[in-house]
């Protein structure tokens, strides 16, 4: 690989974390010699921001037009015409995030780009590329190659490179500031919406048990919320549960939800799908029980037990309470 | 006013033990269940939700073989009124970019004011048919979303960002939009529901139907092949507790207590 493109992911004023992650492994991709090029869309009062990622870039293309403020998808995707005609890459990384998931099938789509989408790992031999991506929830990886071209699109999980260590070179800025052009009439970015806070802060919380699939029904959620109170901590859970109206959003711990990081984590019946763990990876101490002991979660955790939560967490919850007298 | 939502049959591999196959590209679905895929499920309640409330036509559109009428029928039993199902040795081994191309193909010929699609299927987690759909039929289109609200030929559309945020979006129609879970709380589906449309007739349409050539679908009109699968690596992974029940439990109180969650 000789020149691979990061669209920088920037909102509410921030350049988002993973955009780091993908400039990281882009000089992974270009080794000594390449060219790695930072694509920035936004406009001028956004201009700050060029300093937080340019430095780790060989070339800033700073896409700068008071219509591309907000991220809408369908002006980002006008000005990809302008990009293609004056950038030159074989390789373009964008994030499989919610700005990402809304904009690099339409990119691929439209300029008929092989791609494929929340790529874990990317290996180039001999020229060619192989992705490696997840299905079926995390369970199994397939390495996934892609048409020949002589330009693809690949979409990154975030977390999947670090974001460490990325090489500093200060390369150039180049700002284009033509107007783009079309009708984006059909969708309108309006506001921004905050969490919400609930009554409970899950962030704040040192102990914390947290309930999954596995809990089956919200008829059950007493025997975690039980344990929770003999440890003195509070109840959370993953999407499934939040999903289902279980618990309120407020408690969801993951990509969607809240990151949390707990002296102790433990989970219960929760699989630990990617965007589950993204949420609590970080937490000191993780335990998982579930049934199924090739569940993802036990990849991540500390301790497991491979069994029933319905039987383990009654006796755990017991013995807890003999111990606190 | 004309929904079409487009839904998928995937076997459910949560609790499951998969089992790559001999062919290293797929799993062995032998003994698995398969249902509709969750996403869509959303995405179905979504479609009758907004025909409750303002009257209109749902049409849903799977791709696959004869088995897919299973969740095509459950959608009927839901509430939607006519069935679809594209299907021709020619789409097997489609990627995302041909499944939109097939799907596409299919609606271009449908009246359409919103089309409906999940996030991402549940079995290759591409999450990105819908988009790519929406490009191919040259609609305006939002992902992620996790509310809709109406008003005429415009909708005010909420889609679900990271940590929580939410963003919010006008959208004018016709356009498509791709359903996250947790959007509304999908109605239970009764065998009475399910045998009341059983004998509901489900077209089938073929490549030749749908004017679509064999390298436009399939391996060949697909920008992305699966190679190889593989499980992934374990790092080193939990230190499972083995033991009676009162010994586990013990052992974890030990755990719990030394790295400070208990007081």
């Amino acid at each position: 690989m000789e020149k691979v493109a990061v669209l920088v992911e920037h909102r509410q004023n921030e350049v988002r974390d993973v955009t780091f992650e993908m400039l990281g492994k882009a000089h992974k991709l270009v080794g000594d010699g390449g060219e790695v090029i930072a694509l920035f869309l936004g406009d001028a009062s956004q201009k700050g921001l060029l300093d937080m990622f340019s430095p780790h870039a060989h070339r800033t293309i700073a896409y700068l037009d008071s219509a591309l403020k907000d991220f809408e998808p369908l002006r980002y995707r006008a000005a990809f015409e302008n990009i293609f005609e004056n950038v030159d890459c074989q390789l373009i990384l964008m994030a499989q995030t919610a700005f990402g998931m809304d904009l690099a099938p339409a990119i691929a789509t439209k300029w008929g780009l092989p791609f494929t989408t929340d790529v874990v790992d990317i290996e180039v031999t001999d020229g060619n590329l192989v992705a490696i991506r997840q299905m079926y929830s995390g369970k199994v990886n397939a390495k996934v190659s892609l048409k020949p071209s002589d330009k693809v699109l690949l979409t990154v999980r975030a977390g999947a490179f670090p974001a460490e260590d990325i090489p500093k070179i200060s390369g150039e800025i180049r700002e284009i500031s033509a107007g783009i052009e079309g009708d984006f009439s059909g969708r309108t970015f309006m506001k921004y919406i905050e969490a919400a806070v609930g009554d409970v802060d899950i962030t704040q919380a040192d102990i914390i048990v947290s309930i999954g699939r596995g809990i089956k029904d919200a008829d059950n959620i007493p025997i975690a919320q039980e344990l929770a109170d003999a440890l003195g901590g509070v109840v959370a859970c993953s999407r499934p549960v939040a999903d289902k109206k279980w618990l309120p959003k407020e408690r969801q711990v993951g990509t969607s939800g809240k990151t949390v990081k707990p002296k102790v984590y433990i989970a219960l019946g929760i699989s630990g799908a990617f965007q589950h763990q993204a949420g609590m990876k970080n937490a000191n101490t993780i335990i998982a029980v579930n049934k199924d002991p090739k569940a993802p979660i036990f990849g991540i955790a500390h301790y497991g037990i491979v069994d029933d939560l319905f039987k383990v967490v009654p006796t755990l919850t017991e013995k807890v309470k003999e111990l606190r007298g | 006013m004309d929904i079409i939502v487009c839904i998928k049959r995937v076997p459910e591999t949560a609790e499951a033990d998969l089992v790559i196959d001999k062919s290293k590209k797929g799993i062995d679905t032998d003994g698995l269940v398969f249902s509709i895929n969750e996403w869509d499920n959303y995405a179905v309640e979504a479609a009758i939700q907004l025909k409750e409330a303002q009257g209109g036509k749902i049409t849903v559109i799977s791709v696959g073989p004869e088995e897919n009428n299973e969740v095509l029928r459950r959608a009927l039993a839901m509430g939607a009124d006519e069935a679809i199902r594209l299907t021709d040795p020619a789409f097997e081994g489609s990627d995302a970019t041909a499944m939109a191309k097939i799907l596409a193909a299919a609606i271009r010929e449908l009246p359409h004011d919103l089309i409906l699609t999940g996030v991402q299927a549940d079995d290759d987690g591409f999450g990105a048919v819908g988009v790519a759909l929406a490009q191919m039929l040259d609609l305006p289109y939002a992902a992620l979303v996790t509310d809709i609200n109406l008003e005429g030929d415009t909708m005010t559309v909420h889609r679900e960002l990271e940590g929580g945020l939410e963003e919010v979006d006008k959208l004018k129609l016709p356009a498509l939009l791709t359903i996250q879970t947790g959007i509304n709380e999908p109605r239970y589906v009764s065998i009475m529901g399910i045998r009341r449309v059983a004998k509901k007739e489900i077209a089938a349409k073929g490549a030749s139907e749908l004017a679509l050539s064999g390298n436009e679908v399939g391996p060949e009109g697909s920008m992305s092949q699966i190679e190889e699968l593989f499980f992934p690596p374990v790092g080193e992974g939990a230190e499972i507790i083995e033991g009676t029940m009162d010994e586990k439990a013990e052992a974890l109180v030990k755990i719990i207590k030394e790295r400070g969650g208990v007081a």
